[in-house]
């Protein structure tokens, strides 16, 4: 089948979609978009997470004809051409070991900040549950969410 | 993911009509299970016919005090909808405590009370398991079973229902409302859940092509004080090892009326009506949430591994009372006082 979508802003057309991908198998093998990870596949780790109508949605349990006629941004769409103040705060925490986690994490601090610019504690803590990282120990990325949040004083 | 076919329906006539054509079909919402269950070769159908477009997202409220939610509108947007969270904050909490922000954005309302368990022999088609394949026998009676439910188990299945919007609505009286090709049904959402017994496959009323198009609450004044306790291995983004949703209404003290439901525990979202009789009249206080709880695991079984789930899940009804009761600063983290 045919997918035609918006990714990151521009209209984009996949072609010989099989009717059992993902929308995360279609951004990374169809259309280039290798951002998004897989990992575990079945909703559990959020690396996979992407804005789906300006949702984080996991987008390997998403069925590819799901995205048809909708929005999707990637983790490669957050910058404006340069890297997003997010994605600047994850380097300069030093918060990015083997990077499987970061782009899921990249784009749910993103939401997260977007909707609460200057989050609790527990907030951040809730916002990223469903977003795991097999190796920093998670310190580090509660240190970057600060520092984008500008409350870097604080950590 | 097997070779499917994937199509979107945007009436609900369509969607039925479509579904019920094709035995080798099934609705798919937000696919959260479905596409999950695909990709491991438990889920086989091979016609996806995509539900989302149909214009059941609403969240209204009923005269009375009520409350309607359209089968396709999002967990995310029904625990903030405000009827929800003035109303039934046991039901908002109970979404809000599943899975994660990303899942919630996806999953749907319908979807969620027709999810399927987590027992992890079900999931492995490798396994024998009587409510995957019947007759195959059960690979958790004696095999891993440290997340199985103690109440309602037959000698066939002893999974948990992995719900916790289904808990509060089976504590809430709410009522599934359903249209399919033999017309219109109202299902109470206890007689959703039938108990295992000998046919665990048999895990709703829901008849192939019929679609879940609302959730109906009833009127509860003292709703609008309830909560959903959940008790699990980590703080967030977990399944339940014990949990409560609980209303109670108090007069000098003294329990006039209560609903109590658990998950976690047992076989089906489990209206805990021994623990109820045991409340109605009785005082508010730790002695008498003890009754009600050792009443209401008083035949619970263990299978080995989950045993700790007998004293857990007493433990998780006093807690739930004493915070609804406005106890809570009295409760420490076993659930005992001080
Ligand atoms: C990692 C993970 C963690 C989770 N944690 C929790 C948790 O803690 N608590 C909890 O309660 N849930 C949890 N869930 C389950 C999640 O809530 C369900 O998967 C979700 O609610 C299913 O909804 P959906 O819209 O995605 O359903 P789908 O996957 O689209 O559908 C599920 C099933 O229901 C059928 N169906 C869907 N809608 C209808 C309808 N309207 N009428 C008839 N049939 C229908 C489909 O045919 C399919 O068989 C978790 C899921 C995952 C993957
Ligand atoms: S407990 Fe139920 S679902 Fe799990 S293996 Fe046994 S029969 Fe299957
Ligand atoms: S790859 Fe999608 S949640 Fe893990
Ligand atoms: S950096 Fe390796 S999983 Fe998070």
């Amino acid at each position: 089948m045919r997918i035609d979508c918006v990714v990151n802003g521009e209209p984009r057309r996949a072609d010989d979609v099989w009717a059992g991908e993902s929308l995360l198998h279609v951004l990374r093998e169809r259309l280039g978009l290798p951002g998004a990870k897989n990992a575990c596949e079945q909703g559990e780790c959020g690396s996979c997470t992407v804005y789906l109508d300006g949702k984080p949605v996991c987008a390997c349990l998403v069925p590819a004809g799901q995205a048809r006629g909708r929005e999707v941004v990637t983790v490669e769409g957050l910058g404006d051409g340069d890297l997003h103040p997010v994605q600047r705060a994850f380097i300069a925490a030093g918060a990015v070991q083997c990077g499987f986690c970061t782009p899921g994490l990249i784009v749910a601090v993103h939401d997260l900040l977007a909707r609460t610019p200057s989050p609790a504690e527990e907030e951040i803590r809730e916002a990223l549950a469903g977003n795991l990282c097999r190796c920093t120990g998670y310190e580090k990325i509660l240190t970057a969410v600060r520092l984008a949040a500008g409350r870097e004083h604080e950590s | 993911m097997r070779p499917v076919s994937y199509s979107r329906v945007a009436d609900v006539a369509t969607a039925i009509g479509t579904v019920a054509a094709d035995p080798d079909s099934t609705f798919l919402a937000g696919g959260t299970t479905e596409v999950d269950l695909q990709r491991i070769h438990v889920a086989r159908s091979k016609r996806l016919v995509d539900i989302n477009d149909l214009p059941l997202r609403q969240v209204e409220e009923l005269p009375g005090g009520g409350v309607r939610i359209g089968a396709v509108a999002r967990m995310s947007d029904v625990a903030q909808a405000l009827p929800v969270r003035r109303r039934f904050p046991m039901v908002s909490e109970a979404l809000l405590l599943g899975a994660s922000p990303q899942l919630r954005n996806m999953a749907s309302i319908g979807g969620n009370l027709m999810q399927r368990t987590r027992c992890g022999y079900f999931r492995d088609v490798a396994a024998p398991c009587n409510k995957r394949e019947p007759g195959t026998g059960c690979a958790a009676m004696t095999g891993v079973n440290r997340g199985h439910a103690v109440l309602g188990t037959s000698e066939y299945c002893i999974a948990t229902h992995p719900s916790d919007l289904a808990v509060a609505l089976v504590a809430l009286d709410a009522v599934v409302l359903t249209q399919g090709p033999a017309g219109h049904r109202q299902i109470p959402a206890d007689d959703f859940y039938p108990m295992p017994g000998e046919t665990p496959d048999r895990e709703h009323p829901v008849a192939h092509g019929e679609l879940v198009v609302a959730v109906e609450i009833p009127p509860l004044p003292m709703a609008s004080t309830s909560n959903y306790l959940k008790v699990r291995d980590r703080e967030s983004y977990e399944f339940a090892l014990a949990s409560a949703a609980v209303a109670v209404s108090l007069d000098a003290g003294v329990v006039t009326d209560v609903r109590l439901a658990l998950g976690g525990v047992a076989t089906k979202p489990w209206r805990a009506r021994r623990a109820e009789s045991v409340l109605v009249g009785a005082p508010a206080t730790v002695e008498s949430f003890r009754a009600a709880a050792d009443a209401e695991l008083a035949d619970a079984v263990s299978h080995g591994m989950n045993a700790y789930k007998i004293e857990l899940g007493r433990r998780t009804i006093v807690r739930a009372l004493r915070t609804v009761t406005g106890d809570a600063r009295m409760v420490s983290d076993d659930g005992n006082p001080p």
